[in-house]
């Protein structure tokens, strides 16, 4: 009965940790522009971080072959012919961290030319790793098992 | 929850004892591997396109470490093409019972190799040429021949399947994960087995060959290195053998002492690591290092790659444990305790191919089409653009593999602990750091 009580606690306190709104601070969204370099197989800068409700811009210019971004969440895409650049603009209003790829097979290590676009925090990471404590905590605290 | 015994069930046990089904499957897995091995070394350069590089590293990778490990552990093993033509060579057969006379030189593998070293070795050798190996179909051809060719050569040499039990770069993984899966092959009665006249399972007899995998069967307390080739289902003249099912991880509970053993489980928790930071990370250069094979990039990134292995993994655990109050050696303690990190790194590969594979998952349409990519349209699928699958659902699928596995883990650390008489507390803290850590790399 104890056991199942401490196990019903634990899902509930999982689940708030998972799904309970966090504060979102107020901040009045801009309109950004970035000038990604895609080259094989990379894009530089790599990492973009931006905040929920900003307008995205990017200039895609590619150094070498035939590229593309997708971003993935978004489930939009450019492609840029080499040495010359492509745009395209959208609202952030999904919060989170998503990866964008090329996907215009591009050579070789195409399917692992990756960048990573934050909007706002990462809140999924913080939420998994604290799923992780969670779970250590239930772990360590329940009877240890027999040998 | 205790075992289910599986054969005895009449239609399953008649499938297991018949050399028909699993013949046919065989036969399959044959023509895919060695069209696997034409499509890349003739096929067109372009990976994602060619069959060897989709079918191989997308499709059978999926298959394997999303479903196969898990859930049949060495379920891949009882049909892996790979042995068979070297097998038939050795028994001078394919079906037909054998005769006791060796065909080849039948050598016993020296004592020096009877363990999974070599295949750390074969393994961190491909590891180090992965995103090369990934992504250029005529080296996935080349490698896959290269495994063809060792299975036969080794078979003339050595008696049973020396490749598989001591070489094999992926048998040595499916060996260590395939100890969570929730089935095994075992005896019923140990007592049949002692008082059993000749031993057909192990030495064979005119029903079937002797243990392929160099098993004595009555001897097994763990599915590491049982192939579930069913051999000695058809051998045994007691019926004593069955295939059970039972909880998840249930081999854990006695944790291996051995150092081969306990390093594999760092090397496939590092690799793991490893490969979600340069393949799925956004980080160029790390790429480039690791493509580049011969710069001196790579020699760096292999560097590095190896020290995560064999120095930093093992050295911060080792440290952790270092202080825990035991009468054990730490050498003991250190492969003892090591047994944690299995289901974590099962569920860290879980997690890293979920991602991999959801997101590639699309080219195996266009590549049935198309496989060598020279034009062909046969199922009307060669166009078929790239999409990624389930993006929505990919993160939380993740955070759940990463969350389960930990726990698993840690569970398996206290057991391990219990039976070394130590504290489970370091383990289960070197799991929560490298759980933190991958779950970084990957969200």
């Amino acid at each position: 009965m104890r056991f199942h009580f401490s196990l019903l606690l634990l899902v509930m306190a999982g689940l708030a940790v998972a799904f309970v709104p966090l504060p979102v601070p107020a901040i009045t969204p801009q309109e950004r522009t970035f000038e990604i370099d895609a080259h094989q197989f990379a894009y530089s800068p790599s990492e973009l971080k931006v905040n929920t409700g900003d307008t995205i811009t990017i200039q895609l210019v590619s150094a070498d072959v035939v590229h593309g971004l997708y971003v993935y969440g978004y489930d939009i895409s450019v492609e840029a012919d080499p040495g010359q650049s492509a745009t395209l603009t959208f609202v952030a209003d999904k919060p989170g961290s998503f990866r964008f790829r090329c996907n215009i097979t591009c050579g070789a290590m195409h399917p692992f030319m990756i960048g990573k676009l934050n909007v706002g925090s990462n809140s999924w990471l913080y939420r998994s790793i604290g799923l992780a404590a969670l779970a250590v905590f239930g772990v360590t605290v329940s009877k240890k098992p027999k040998a | 929850m205790a075992k289910i015994e599986l054969t005895r069930i009449p239609f399953i046990k008649n499938a297991l004892k018949s050399r028909y089904p699993q013949l046919a499957v065989f036969i399959v897995m044959l023509i895919g591997y060695i069209f696997a091995i034409l499509a890349g070394l003739i096929g067109t350069p372009v990976g994602s396109h060619n069959f060897s590089i989709v079918f191989v590293w997308i499709a059978w990778w999926a298959i394997l470490i999303l479903v196969a490990v898990p859930f049949f552990g060495r379920g891949w093993c009882a049909v892996c093409p790979i042995p068979l033509p070297g097998e038939w060579l050795q028994h001078g057969a394919v079906l037909s019972p054998p005769d006791k006379r060796p065909k080849w030189l039948n050598l016993r593998v020296p004592k020096m190799f009877r363990n999974i070293w070599l295949q750390n070795i074969s393994y961190l050798l491909l590891a180090l040429f992965s995103s090369v190996l990934l992504t250029t179909p005529n080296i996935t051809g080349i490698v896959l021949a290269a495994m063809l060719f060792a299975a036969i050569g080794l078979s003339t040499v050595f008696e049973r399947r020396a490749f598989c039990r001591y070489l094999c770069p992926v048998g040595g993984f499916i060996g260590l994960y395939s100890q969570t899966a929730p089935i095994e092959l075992r005896i019923k009665d140990k007592q049949v087995c002692v008082t059993c006249e000749g031993k057909p399972c192990y030495n064979g007899s005119s029903a079937g060959y002797g243990c392929p995998w160099d098993v004595f069967p009555g001897g097994l307390t763990k599915n590491t290195y049982c192939g579930l080739c069913m051999e000695c289902i058809r051998t045994c003249p007691h019926d004593n053998i069955a295939v059970n099912l039972r909880p998840f991880s249930a081999d854990l509970a006695k944790p291996s002492t051995r150092m081969d053993e306990a390093f594999k489980a760092f090397i496939m928790l590092g690799s793991a690591i490893v490969y979600a930071g340069v393949l799925l990370g956004p980080w160029g250069m790390f790429k480039d290092a690791a493509y580049n094979v011969g710069s001196s990039a790579w020699f760096i990134y292999a560097i590095v790659f190896l020290a995560i292995i064999f120095v930093v993994l093992p050295g911060l655990f080792t440290l952790g444990i270092l202080n825990t109050k035991n009468t054990l050696p730490l050498k003991q303690r250190f492969a003892s305790l090591s047994t944690a990190l299995i289901p974590l790194g099962l569920m860290f590969w879980v997690a890293f191919s979920l991602s991999f594979v959801l997101t590639n998952a699309s080219y195996i349409l266009a590549a049935l089409s198309d496989p060598l990519g020279l034009g062909w349209n046969l199922f009307g699928t060669a166009n078929a653009a790239w999409q990624p699958m389930l993006t929505s659902i990919l993160a939380p699928a993740q955070t759940l593999a990463l969350v389960v596995g930990l726990v698993w883990s840690a569970r398996t650390a206290q057991k391990s602990a219990n039976e070394a008489g130590t504290s489970s507390m370091p383990v289960v803290i070197y799991c929560f750091v490298a759980t933190s850590l991958m779950l970084w790399l990957l969200l």
